[in-house]
């Protein structure tokens, strides 16, 4: 309510016409004030409350989408280079593939081909040139175009919830900045994840020059401080080890989980995979470990064993492998029989050998890694040791906690964040956010709105790796120049773009401060050609870091006193959103986590023994109290899972979208255990909540489903027996042309998600949601079944990919009423979705339920964003119809057109469907079977192949190749 | 014929062996002209009346005949001859997945022509007809036998027939206008 | 006047109380024409309107939000609906058994009961044809269903057994209405001819078709209903077949068995006789029609019940024993897990309602006493719903590839089309009650006219 009386006195005392609009404004009252100085008053109601501001950040999504989204699909206006058609070669429906590269945890790139459209990035591939890809990606790789379209994501520079403009933000900084240099940046502080990224490291120094008495610390929640002080210990050099299992007969893992997740997981499956083939000279794999990993499900001989008890293997391995001062701990509580078998097994295989410690493990079981495989001869031959690639290798926890001593003393007046959410995923007890909240200057770049963000003042959108130009190192070292495939969506900017900022230079774009980094690098006269090379073969050539041979200098480590007993607690990060930062895609939400099969959630893993002591069953929620914390989990009873040791998995329980569905592991998670900790305390709350799981039965019941041979059994011919397959009363179909096929080995598959989600990503496959999967009503067209044989606690797993068998009896199409599913010419069990009435009754007929059906509208039809993700050469299905696995039948037909305009027939391996793309075991393989000298056909020639139900007479055009071990005969 | 134009004669009868009796004696008279309307089929008045037996049944059997050929060509013309599809590697003349159908389509064709065929020899709907106009007819559909005899019949004399109908015990014998 | 008199000793009579054609005309046609409408009447009307709108309400949702409104998923994609088609349809075939097989058979007791038979056939069936077309995922296009020249220049797929059952449907639908019109033409020109209202003369003379009683129209008309009956005898059979073959074709463990056929159509008459008895003892009740629907018309339908029982009693033993006999691991599993999985409640409640309680009809007692009756009848109405609801949700839940088992669990709106189906039913049935004889008079007096002639010999 205003005051009529001032406005009187103030309109009288004025002289001359005074021209107002509203009486606030006469009355000159605060509130007007304020009013005028915010631009969205609205919008800080809505960030004040936690649960509103997702809701003001899809708003701001509509928004910005109905006003501009056209403009969107707009390239980058600097030249971007296609890598195998000339841009001029863009022809409407036909993709143009990209190669750039994605950051993943760690810093690490990842080598890519991304497919566009008409400008539209869709889907992306591996780059084959690329180390860490070798052509194969993972679920998150194949998942970052969903992030790029998210309209989840922060579309606005913000100032306390406050929409401002990147020029505000630019003056707001540029003051700061100034106050700073007469301070020689005393006051600064910049926080970063890892960095490998040359050009960032250079624009860093730069900044630090500028600045001599500001910092750059580092952290990530999964650094692997260990690693690097694990080298110094045993090495005194911090290198990183590289394994070659191409030449690894018999590798050992300590806690390592090489095949499931880490930088180079992707070549460590291609080259493991190699050798876990029949034909091939097979390795043999031991797995000492706490949760059942897919590194886990394909050893040969897996030993649970809680990960603080996997450095007195170490040091027992150590000894019986003969490492100089090396002791066999006291105790019995190892299996002596496992460890002199392994040990004289690693010693028939001097050099040929390899044991590798987990990143997670401590330094000295690092150390103890080092000293087993020079004892045994490896060095040089199965690993090699190469400088880490980070711009600045440093033990990030100390760096964390100098950071929030600092900000606690009030020593930090600008923290520049760039990316992470340090103030969700820091170590509980060192209490950054409230150390943070001590800055008077808060500067946050992030793609989403995470605690972090909630706690700065201003938050500026980061630019998605599609948006931006950037470089990033491999594992090996090996540089690719990212470049962007479309222009930010929503404005976004990139660390280079924020850190010229800071460096007090013109804002540039992130074109010039990265190609300008490497020009004055490579100071040669082709730089242009060479430039163009890069990123045609998306590597830098020359740029692998160097091998280095190093002998250790320090014998292991004297042994700690007895073991702690107790029940342990060990932190993982979550298979598929990580440490959380891949929480808000729903796709890597929805993908049923390997062996576990749940999805949209996290939760506390315990082994069978261990729950029946507590008492405790699946579903029921405990409350796990550790190091004076508490959080509330639910239980999941884990096959496989040491006893006596509970695995949670962080990721989950922050602000960011999506991540309020699982609980919160960081809230337990100390800074003296970061991996894992012994004393933690159960308590059931007598509550439960249901887990949304894709497969609630993991046994076989007896039935012939996934095939499993000891190599020596299959050589003596134990998988020759005779296909049972029941007569027909019908004469075959004749395919003349192309009968397409698929086979499947399950010896090599790691069930790593890989190809359910690059289907998602090829065939528009719509998320449902966690409602909807508890009702059994997941889309995906492939999953990953997961059965365990033998005794709960060290049950052997198997993975078995499932997609569409196509069969040539198909079930399904017998009993559809209206022709919706019929066979192709080519031998395809085909989706007529336009005619599908949706009786679901081709569903119920069908052996393997590989049908999905859309009982609601899944589909996105009115998110303007993500209606850009769509594959334009798959159909969007629509509510009441029936879906399912069709081969890729898009990708068959574009091959089969370009053949044809050459006049010619489909080569081998020229039509390769998406799962088969993504594989990095190339545990898929597609083809014609018509065609003899086929890869396909000569796979399913092999004895191991066999149909699945082949006693239906169904017929499947997919089919399996069995499952071979290779098993220690003195274990057996 | 003399006076009024009219449509025949009828007599009311309380049983059906009344007549029964009064039909075999009109006929035995010679008339052939002859119709009766009862509550219920009575037994033996048809060849009392002496009708000739009804062509439904030929006619119905035709129709299924017809039902279960129609039925079959129209699913093996579909399914092997029109649009011809590789359906679950069934040959296209998977003859014995049609059977269902060709039966259901001869009794439905057959069931129909029985119903309806009945319905056209009788002529109905028929919404008006002479007998209606005698007031005591409406007990013909519920209590009451009738006999009624056709003015055109050759041996019909108003006087004579009525007299006939009396002598034969009928409850009361009405003239049915036209 | 001629009067029918109960033969002294034998079973008891069909007609209880001495009647003679002018007093069962009157009787019966006097509950349509005379009689006002009662009380309990404009209840069951009430409550059948209540539920029909329950229905609309559920089917509007369903439309409006699609069928994931329901339990139903992968595997278990069908539920309740299929569940309910099945019962539904099997309720029907009592109607025709009475009305066209009992004829054949010439039980002359059928006639005072065939009536309100054939009108619960006609209704039950439009009950059950309900089903498939809401389950639909795009219901909008049922009509692709049928067979009719189109653009897209296609047929139905002739091989589904849906497809079979829409023609078995549909055909036996048409087939019962005719022949209850026309079985209902004469009753229709007695209330057309007794009316005093000119409204019902003239409503009921438009339906009575100008039916005179002609003998002419009486020698075609019997042979018409004869050849009726002769061509609805196989249809009823065939019609439960069919339905059968939904699951039988099918290759699921617990649905691909020969079995099916015979002990479905057993068991739809089974479901029918039961649900006639439900219908039947309330009616004689509350419209004293205890002299037309006799203790004998009971005793029989009791004994009906009681071996149809034992039919679908083999049925349920030889499913057990061929899964154990065939040797098949998932016939086997299947079998075990109806009776120790987690739907075996319905399983064991099934056979308590379908086998262990209709052993009750072998005394003597319980089939003479109307209530007892009632309530077996009842009891197995109920069991045969949960017959149907294990075959089509238990075989589903879990069948080859463990990996791929599911749980359905009903939702509000699977129970609210449930009931909302009776809407339908009992809609019908108290109007068909109110304004259309619900025994045929004809054959009553056909009835007496035999008796007489009995009694005179």
């Amino acid at each position: 309510m205003t005051d009529l009386d001032a406005v009187r006195a103030r309109l009288a005392a004025a002289r001359g016409a005074q021209y107002w609009r509203t009486l606030e404004e006469v009355a000159d009252s605060e509130a007007f004030a304020e009013l005028v100085a915010r631009e969205m008053p609205a919008a800080t109601a809505l960030w004040l409350d936690p649960m509103q501001r997702r809701s003001f950040l899809k708003l701001m999504a509509a928004a910005f989408a109905l006003g501009g989204i056209g403009g969107c699909t707009q390239g980058p206006s600097e030249p971007i280079v296609p890598y195998v058609h000339a841009p001029e070669g863009m022809v409407p429906g036909r993709p143009v593939y990209f190669a750039t590269a994605m950051p993943t945890p760690g810093g690490l790139g990842l080598g890519l081909l991304v497919e566009s459209h008409l400008g539209r990035p869709i889907k992306v591939e591996g780059n084959a040139r690329h180390p860490a890809s070798l052509g194969a990606t993972d679920a998150q790789a194949q998942a970052s175009v969903l992030t790029l379209y998210d309209p989840d994501r922060l579309q606005a520079v913000t100032f306390g919830g406050a929409i401002r403009t990147w020029a505000d933000f630019l003056a707001a900084c540029r003051g700061a900045l100034a106050v700073q240099r007469g301070r020689r940046g005393a006051g600064l502080r910049i926080l970063t994840e890892t960095v490998t990224s040359p050009t960032l490291g250079a624009q860093l120094r730069a900044v630090l020059e500028q600045y001599p008495e500001a910092r750059w610390h580092q952290w990530e929640p999964t650094s692997t401080d260990a690693v690097r002080a694990g080298a110094l210990a045993a090495l005194g050099e911090d290198v990183r080890p590289l394994y070659r299992f191409a030449d690894a007969d018999v590798v050992v893992a300590l806690d390592a989980d090489f095949l499931g997740c880490g930088p180079a997981h992707l070549a460590h499956v291609r080259e493991f995979a190699a050798r876990r083939r029949p034909g091939s000279a097979m390795n043999r794999l031991y797995v000492a470990e706490s949760a059942l990993t897919p590194t886990g499900a394909k050893a040969d001989h897996r030993l649970p064993l809680r990960a603080a008890d996997v450095a007195a293997l170490a040091r027992a391995l150590a000894a019986a492998a003969g490492v100089p001062g090396a002791t066999a701990p006291p105790g019995d509580q190892l299996p002596r029989k496992w460890i002199e078998a392994v040990a004289r097994d690693l010693a028939r295989h001097r050099g040929r050998s390899l044991v590798i410690a987990g990143e997670t493990q401590p330094a000295d079981v690092q150390a103890l890694a080092h000293l087993i495989n020079t004892a045994l001869g490896n060095v040089g031959k199965t690993l090699t040791y190469a400088l880490p690639v980070e711009v600045r290798s440093e033990d990030q926890l100390a760096s964390l906690r100098a950071l929030v001593d600092d900000m606690a003393a009030e020593r930090v007046e600008m923290l520049l964040i760039l990316g992470g959410d340090p103030a969700f995923n820091a170590p509980v007890d060192l209490p950054f956010a409230d150390a943070m909240a001590k800055v008077p200057l808060r500067i946050h770049l992030s793609l989403y709105a995470n605690d972090t963000a909630a706690r700065a003042h201003w938050v500026v959108p980061a630019a998605h790796y599609l948006e931006s130009w950037s470089d990033v190192r491999a594992f090996d070292g090996t540089v690719t120049i990212v470049q962007p495939l479309i222009a930010p969506l929503y404005d976004g900017k990139s660390a280079h773009e924020l850190l010229a900022v800071a460096a007090d230079g013109p804002t540039r774009a992130g074109y010039d401060i990265v190609r300008g980094r490497w020009q004055t690098e490579r100071r040669v006269a082709d730089f242009d050609d060479q430039w163009r090379s890069w990123l045609e073969a998306g590597v830098v050539p020359g740029t692998a870091a160097t091998t280095r041979y190093v002998l250790p200098r320090r014998a292991p480590a004297t042994p700690p006193g007895a073991q702690a007993s107790g029940l342990e607690v060990v932190f993982r990060p979550d298979p598929m959103v990580h440490d959380g930062r891949y929480a808000a895609n729903a796709w890597l939400q929805e993908l049923p986590r390997p062996l576990s099969r749940l999805t949209w959630d996290n939760a506390v893993q315990v082994a069978p023994a261990t729950a029946a002591r507590l008492g405790v069953h699946t579903e029921d929620v405990v409350e796990l109290a550790f190091a004076g914390r508490t959080v509330q989990a639910p239980v999941l009873v884990a096959p496989g899972q040491a006893e006596g040791s509970l695995t949670v998995h962080f990721g989950y329980g922050g602000r960011g979208p999506f991540q309020h569905e699982g609980f919160n592991a960081y809230a337990i998670r100390t800074a003296d255990a970061l991996w894992s900790g012994i004393g933690v305390a159960v308590h059931p709350t007598g509550t439960r909540r249901t887990l949304a799981r894709t497969q609630h039965h993991q046994r076989m019941e007896g039935r012939d489903i996934v095939r499993a041979y000891p190599i020596d059994r299959y050589r003596a011919g134990a998988a020759r027996e005779p296909e049972t397959t029941a007569e027909s009363l019908y004469p075959d179909w004749e395919y003349a042309g192309y009968r397409w096929g698929m086979a499947i080995d399950l010896s090599t598959c790691v069930g790593c998600n890989a190809c359910v989600a690059a289907c998602q990503a090829e065939n528009n496959i719509p998320v449902v949601g966690r409602k909807e999967v508890l009702r059994g009503r997941e889309m995906h067209w492939i999953r990953i079944d997961t059965y365990f044989t033998g005794d709960p606690a060290t049950p052997d797993a198997y993975f078995m990919p499932v997609p569409c068998m196509h069969c040539e009896n198909a079930p399904c199409e017998v009993v559809c009423p209206v022709e919706a599913t019929v066979h192709g010419a080519e031998g395809l069990n085909e989706m007529v979705y336009n005619r599908c009435v949706g009786t679901r009754y081709c569903s119920n007929n069908c052996p393997y339920k590989v049908r999905r059906f859309n009982f609601f509208e899944y589909s996105r039809w009115n998110s303007e964003s993500l209606k850009l993700l769509y594959n334009p050469d798959v159909t969007v299905r629509s509510r009441g119809v029936m879906e399912k696995c069709t081969y890729c039948v898009q990708r068959i037909v574009q091959t089969r057109i370009a053949a044809e305009k050459e006049n010619r027939r489909i080569a081998d391996g020229e039509v390769v469907t998406a799962c088969q793309q993504a594989c990095p075991a190339e545990a898929i393989v597609f083809g014609d079977l018509n065609d003899p000298a086929s890869r396909v056909r000569v796979l399913k020639a092999e004895e191991r192949n066999y149909a699945l139900l082949a006693e239906l007479n169904t017929h499947p055009r997919t089919t399996y190749l069995a499952a071979v071990s290779n098993p220690n005969p003195e274990l057996a | 014929m003399t006076g009024p134009r009219m449509w025949g004669l009828v007599a009311e009868f309380e049983s059906p062996d009344a007549l029964l009796a009064a039909a075999h004696r009109v006929r035995e008279a010679g008339y052939r002209r002859i119709d009766a309307c009862v509550p219920f089929p009575v037994e033996g008045l048809t060849e009392a009346l002496g009708f000739r037996p009804t062509w439904l049944p030929l006619l119905v059997l035709t129709g299924a005949l017809l039902g279960a050929a129609g039925g079959f060509f129209m699913q093996w013309y579909a399914m092997g001859v029109w649009y011809p599809l590789n359906v679950g590697g069934r040959p296209l003349n998977s003859w014995p997945m049609f059977i269902p159908i060709t039966f259901e389509l001869a009794v439905l064709v057959g069931g129909l022509t029985a119903a309806l065929g009945m319905l056209a020899l009788n002529r109905l709907p028929m919404p008006y007809h002479p007998l209606f106009n005698v007031p005591r007819f409406a007990r013909a559909t519920q209590d009451r036998f009738f006999l009624a005899i056709d003015a055109r019949d050759a041996r019909f004399e108003r006087g004579a027939t009525a007299e006939l109908l009396h002598g034969l015990g009928a409850a009361e014998v009405s003239e049915v206008a036209r | 006047m001629t009067t029918a008199t109960a033969p002294p000793s034998g079973p008891p009579p069909v007609i209880g109380a001495p009647h003679t054609y002018t007093s069962v005309t009157d009787k019966i046609a006097g509950i349509v024409l005379t009689q006002r409408t009662g009380r309990g009447w404009l209840f069951g009307f009430m409550l059948g309107l209540a539920l029909l709108g329950l229905l609309a309400l559920a089917v509007t949702m369903l439309l409006y939000l699609g069928i994931g409104i329901w339990g139903v998923n992968v595997p278990v994609a069908w539920g309740f609906a299929i569940t309910n088609f099945v019962w539904w349809i099997g309720i029907g075939h009592a109607g025709t058994l009475i009305s066209a097989i009992l004829l054949l058979l010439r039980q002359e007791w059928r006639q005072s009961i065939n009536r309100f038979a054939e009108a619960m056939t006609i209704f039950a069936v439009m009950c059950a044809g309900l089903f498939p077309l809401l389950h639909l995922g795009r219901p909008q296009f049922f009509y692709w269903l049928t067979p009719y020249p189109n653009t897209m220049s296609l047929w139905p797929q002739f091989r589904s057994p849906l497809i079979w059952d829409v023609f078995a449907v549909s055909t036996y639908f048409t087939i019962s209405l005719m022949f209850w019109y026309v079985g209902l033409i004469p009753d229709l020109a007695t209330l057309r001819d007794r009316s005093q209202s000119r409204i019902g003369r003239v409503a009921y003379g438009v339906f009575a078709l100008g039916w005179r009683g002609s003998a002419r129209h009486w020698q075609r008309y019997e042979i018409a209903y004869l050849l009726l009956a002769g061509l609805a005898t196989p249809l009823v059979v065939s019609v439960h077949t069919v339905v059968s073959f939904d699951f039988s074709v099918a290759q699921l463990p617990g649905w691909h068995s020969t079995i099916f056929p015979p002990y479905f159509v057993a068991g739809a008459i089974f479901s029918g006789f039961a649900m006639v008895i439900v219908l039947a003892i309330p009616l004689r009740a509350a419209y004293g029609l205890q002299d037309l629907i006799t203790e004998r018309h009971l005793q029989n339908m009791a004994k009906i019940l009681l071996v149809t029982g034992l039919i679908v009693a083999y049925g349920y033993f030889m499913e057990g024993f061929m899964a154990w006999y065939s040797g098949n691991r998932f016939e086997r599993y299947v079998q075990l897990n109806r009776i120790v999985g987690p739907y075996g409640p319905a399983y064991l409640g099934c056979l308590l309602c379908n086998v262990a309680l209709p052993q009750l009809l072998w005394l003597q007692r319980v089939r003479r006493s109307a209530v007892a009756l009632f309530v077996v009848a009842v009891f197995v109405n109920i069991g045969m719903w949960l017959e149907r609801f294990v075959i089509v949700v238990e075989s589903l839940h879990r069948d080859f590839l463990p990996s791929s088992w599911g749980m359905y669990y009903p939702t509000v709106w699977d129970w609210a089309t449930l009931f909302g189906s009776f809407g339908i039913f009992l809609t019908f049935f108290f109007l068909f009650i109110r304004f259309i004889p619900m025994i045929s008079i004809a054959e009553m007096r056909m009835l007496l006219e035999e008796e007489r002639g009995e009694a005179a010999a």
